[in-house]
């Protein structure tokens, strides 16, 4: 089989059938992955010997027991480099942790490594996930294999472009406020955030801990599924972590959408979209309407409010997260005479301009005299939003509408902080309320891919999947392939 | 009330308000948010930690239930609230000891609320108010070369105590003297080693405190200027700091100055609290609700079990003590100072030992015993059950007073069986009359003065004689009986 752009399930089925083996689908990664990288720099770390261990323990569990070995069991997966690996770098794409090799493995991770997945690398992102183009990674920035002077979203770019250029069928990023769903919007691949405490925060380098959700990258919504059941369900490790039992987005996928009642939020299509992504999204809800669904304006005036609630929270939550890095411990430390230099200079030259910005907005929010002003306004916009959310979803089942208002833009060309925050305008209040999303290719608009959002109520992700599933099979979208992988 | 204190006079013109603030590391197995030992000291530095109570990247606090259940009894016996929600807050700062840059502890919705502490000072009643009752955890150990961080040449931290379970008990400002304070903390402590939550060790700082101090003209019902004093870690020093703390302020008012609102620490060797950090260089410690604990709802089913699992109290205990055994109100406190000695003292008593012979000995030859070998009675050798078949022997006739205290001192260090040695060593106490009226008649017979002087009304000479015959009968003869019997012959 050509390995380059085949799914996860085509690689499983022929491990199954003996056409080929985990070794075979790791060389093909790895061709793929020396081929294209130079000039994608999707990876900051390659897990050689790792990928090595797991190709032969996915080969003997195939071997013992081929219907038992699961659907991720010997298949070549990315991980975002802010997914604690023991033994080798997490670098959350930051100077600070350059040299850091965490002695313990995230749980989302630790079930991967279980399963039997094989981990070709660490994926670049923007430094502390924070960004929305990967421009932000202290180790440079990543390029869209649909155009590679343009940015593959973020901050989980890596992740998205090793599955778009086709080096892995399956990758994982983290979505705080769209990271993984505007990344794979930009890229023509799916991207899914899980509902709040569905996965395992434990050995995630946090950036905003009441919004990071870790999430698979795929090229199907059946692979996403798949990936994403993997690493879901209740983890000790995480008082956040949801005890409820994962329901099945596998079997959904084949529900179809007739009778399901699809709201479009105004609000989400108003001002500030590019035409084509207003024109591929209306299309895309043609055709669901087709397909059966009811199709249902809805209001959530509070929308516009998001990204400032978003930039309170996060930026607060952050500046507390990171305060854990002054090179005592771990990490990188630049040594000056004294305790308090060292601090500064440490953090100083370790962090890049969006850290220091975000550490320092955050550091403001919550000082005394402006927390009732900022934080605890932002909370009480927050609680709002949600209850925005709730209302609708007495109405309707899911929510359809842009991942992005904008296809994948230029490097270099957004300046300003404030217009790149616009990027996640749509994706952040799905993160405020703590739904599961999900972004899918739609079309393209000036070549370039547009991603359609699917939102469905919290805990309810197999809805998010069979939505999804059921556009993406009357459609053609999903096969489209980056240029440069066609042409390999 | 009739405290004199060197700051202040009953005659002063100024009264004292003191708040307390007592952190108390809360016995548990484990750490409050990972699984390490919360015994830390015994561990090599830094032995005692893992990536969770590191502090390292991507790691998340599991919260120790054993440490919410603690804080909840210590609350209940406080008499506090416990409101049916509570949260945990980050309190935000930079210091080396504190490796995540925030300590996980309780701002806002506390796990308890307005409970209070009855105690006796200067033996009139008194209660201080309980603002709160929180759970936080503990920060890391540094090591200074030199005395203070600012003029340490290096500094080492070691981060075993890092994330010990640590338990804020703040007072109402409703204390008035050192003496005062002192006695809260000692009933405080005394409780909190009852209920078996904390060792109650003030040196090595399981058990910390510091008090706000200020002062105000009597009638005023303003609060003065607040000065937080810390760094005391015995009672005296708690006594002496608060004590210095309040003559200096009432001498900077006096003199016409103005009290800063500071943060002042305790320097024993010099006798007297040092200005350590300023109002305007307070911490703004940012609090904001911990993102990576939910809050927690403790059900009133938990609270009533853990309300019904609650011992005896140490006043409750020392009034029925009283009651149920004719006991002082001195002695029924002292015998329920800790509740191993109380519970002891009871099962003395279950175990057939009279009421009074019980106090008097767990008060008198076990206290010292226990002073001497530093070991409580349950640690000893002899044990609650040996001490209880000795004081029978005892009191049955079998031994008499001063074997039982021979015998006793030895068992205490050495352990063995009090009837076996009895009767291995022939201890037994000699009450037959024949043969003790052949000792008596022998000493009369060789003490002829003694007797003389007894006839002639001098009652102490009695008492020589009776250590004759006690010496001539190797220690054992029946006490009351000799004395009897030399009445009898001296005055035939």
């Amino acid at each position: 089989m050509s390995c380059a752009g085949a799914t996860a399930a085509e690689m499983a089925a022929s491990l199954r059938a003996g056409q080929t083996t985990p070794r075979q689908l790791l060389d093909h990664a790895r061709a793929q992955l020396s081929r294209l990288d130079g000039r994608l720099n999707a990876f900051l770390a390659h897990t050689d010997d790792l990928a090595d261990r797991q190709c032969e323990r996915a080969a003997g569990m195939l071997a013992d027991d081929p219907a038992g070995a699961g659907p991720l069991c010997g298949i070549p997966i990315a991980l975002k480099d802010v997914l604690c690996l023991a033994g080798y770098p997490t670098t959350a794409g930051s100077r600070i942790l350059e040299d850091f090799r965490p002695p313990y493995t995230a749980t989302a991770v630790q079930r991967l490594l279980d399963a039997g997945a094989v981990p070709v690398g660490k994926t670049n992102c923007d430094e502390f996930a924070m960004g929305s183009s990967t421009e932000n990674s202290a180790f440079g920035a990543v390029g869209n294999p649909w155009d590679v002077e343009r940015v593959p979203g973020g901050s989980s770019g890596g992740s998205a472009a090793a599955v778009a250029s086709g080096m892995v069928p399956i990758s994982y990023g983290t979505d705080t406020g769209g990271s993984i769903r505007q990344p794979a919007a930009l890229t023509g691949v799916v991207g899914f955030k899980p509902t709040y405490g569905r996965v395992s925060r434990y050995g995630l380098i946090a950036f905003a801990s009441s919004l990071d959700q870790i999430g698979p990258f795929a090229q199907t919504v059946e692979d996403a599924a798949v990936a994403y059941v993997a690493v879901a369900g209740h983890d000790p490790r995480d008082s956040t972590s949801v005890p409820d039992p994962v329901d099945d987005p596998v079997s959904a996928l084949q529900l179809g959408v007739d009778g399901i009642r699809l709201g479009i939020p105004r609000e989400y299509m108003g001002a500030g979209l590019e035409p084509g992504v207003r024109d591929r999204v209306s299309e895309a809800i043609a055709v669901l309407e087709g397909l059966g669904a009811s199709i249902e304006e809805v209001s959530l005036p509070s929308t516009d409010l998001g990204l400032s609630t978003y930039y309170i929270i996060a930026p607060a939550e952050c500046s507390s997260n990171l305060a854990r890095y002054d090179g005592v411990r771990f990490g990188r430390r630049v040594e000056r005479p004294s305790l308090t230099e060292t601090l500064l200079r440490t953090r100083g030259e370790g962090f890049g301009p969006e850290v220091e910005r975000r550490v320092m907005l955050g550091t403001y929010a919550l000082s005394s005299g402006y927390y009732d002003a900022y934080y605890r306004r932002a909370q009480k916009v927050r609680t709002l939003i949600a209850r925005e959310f709730d209302s609708v979803f007495e109405r309707v089942d899911a929510l359809v509408c842009p991942t992005s208002p904008k296809v994948a833009f230029t490097m270099g060309t957004i300046q300003d902080p404030l217009e790149m925050y616009l990027n996640d305008a749509l994706t952040i209040p799905v993160n405020l309320a703590g739904l599961p999303g999900i972004s899918l290719p739609c079309g393209l608009s000036r070549e370039l891919p547009v991603g359609l959002q699917v939102i469905a109520p919290r805990l309810r992700d197999a809805r998010v999947f069979q939505v999804a599933r059921a556009y993406e099979q009357a459609t053609q979208w999903h096969a489209l392939r980056a240029p440069m992988v066609a042409s390999a | 009330m009739t405290t004199q204190t060197v700051g202040l006079g009953v005659d002063s013109a100024y009264e004292a308000v003191i708040g307390l603030e007592v952190h108390a590391q809360l016995l548990t197995r484990s750490k409050m948010f990972c699984s390490c030992s919360a015994a830390y000291t015994n561990a090599p530095a830094n032995g005692n930690c893992c990536p969770v109570c590191l502090g390292m990247p991507g790691v998340l606090p599991v919260m120790n239930r054993q440490a919410v259940e603690m804080t909840v009894r210590t609350a209940l016996a406080l008499d506090c609230e416990i409101p049916a929600f509570t949260k945990f807050d980050r309190k935000n700062y930079f210091y080396p000891d504190l490796p995540k840059g925030y300590q996980i502890s309780q701002y806002d919705l506390p796990m308890s609320l307005r409970g209070h502490l009855d105690f006796t000072v200067n033996e009139e009643r008194a209660r201080c108010g309980i603002t709160r009752v929180h759970l936080e955890e503990d920060t890391g150990t540094m090591h200074h070369a030199g005395d203070v961080l600012q003029e340490a040449t290096s500094s080492l931290v070691d981060l075993n105590r890092s994330g010990v379970p640590l338990m804020e008990i703040v007072s109402e400002p409703d204390l008035r003297s050192a003496d005062a304070a002192r006695e809260y903390l000692v009933r405080l402590r005394q409780l909190l080693m009852y209920i078996g939550v904390n060792d109650g060790n003030l040196e090595q700082g399981s058990l910390r405190c510091d008090a706000n101090v200020s002062v105000r003209k009597f009638g005023v019902s303003e609060l003065g200027t607040k000065v937080e004093v810390k760094n005391m870690n015995s009672f005296r020093a708690v006594h002496r700091a608060i004590d210095f703390e309040i003559a200096r302020q009432v001498a900077v008012l006096e003199q016409g100055g103005a009290l800063l609102q500071e943060t002042r620490g305790w320097v024993e060797t010099r006798a007297a609290t040092v200005s350590q950090r300023s109002k305007e260089m307070a911490h703004d410690y940012r609090y904001f609700p911990e993102p990576d604990l939910p809050p927690l709802q403790l059900g009133r089913e938990l609270v009533e079990r853990i309300r019904s699992e609650l011992p005896e109290l140490p006043e409750a205990r020392a009034a029925r003590l009283a009651e149920q055994y004719g006991l002082s109100t001195y002695d029924a406190a002292l015998l329920t100072a800790s509740r191993e000695d109380a519970d002891a003292y009871e099962e003395l008593v279950d175990a057939g030992v009279s009421a009074k012979v019980a106090a008097n000995w767990q008060m008198g030859d076990v206290a010292a015993l226990a002073n001497q070998h530093h070991r409580s009675l349950v640690d000893s050798g002899v044990g609650v059950v040996g001490l209880a078949t000795l004081l029978r022997l005892l009191e049955d006739g079998t031994i008499n007073g001063p074997t039982a205290k021979e015998l006793l001192a030895e068992l205490y260090e050495h352990g063995g069986d009090a009837a076996l040695l009895v009767r291995e060593r022939g201890l037994g106490q000699v009450s037959d009359r024949a043969a003790l009226t052949v000792i008596v008649d022998e000493v009369i017979a060789a003490n002829a003065q003694a007797c003389e002087d007894f006839r002639g009304g001098k009652a102490q000479a009695l008492g020589r004689l009776v250590g004759q015959v006690m010496k001539a009968a190797g220690g054992r003869a029946e006490p009351a009986l000799v004395n009897s019997l030399l009445r009898e012959r001296l005055s035939a």
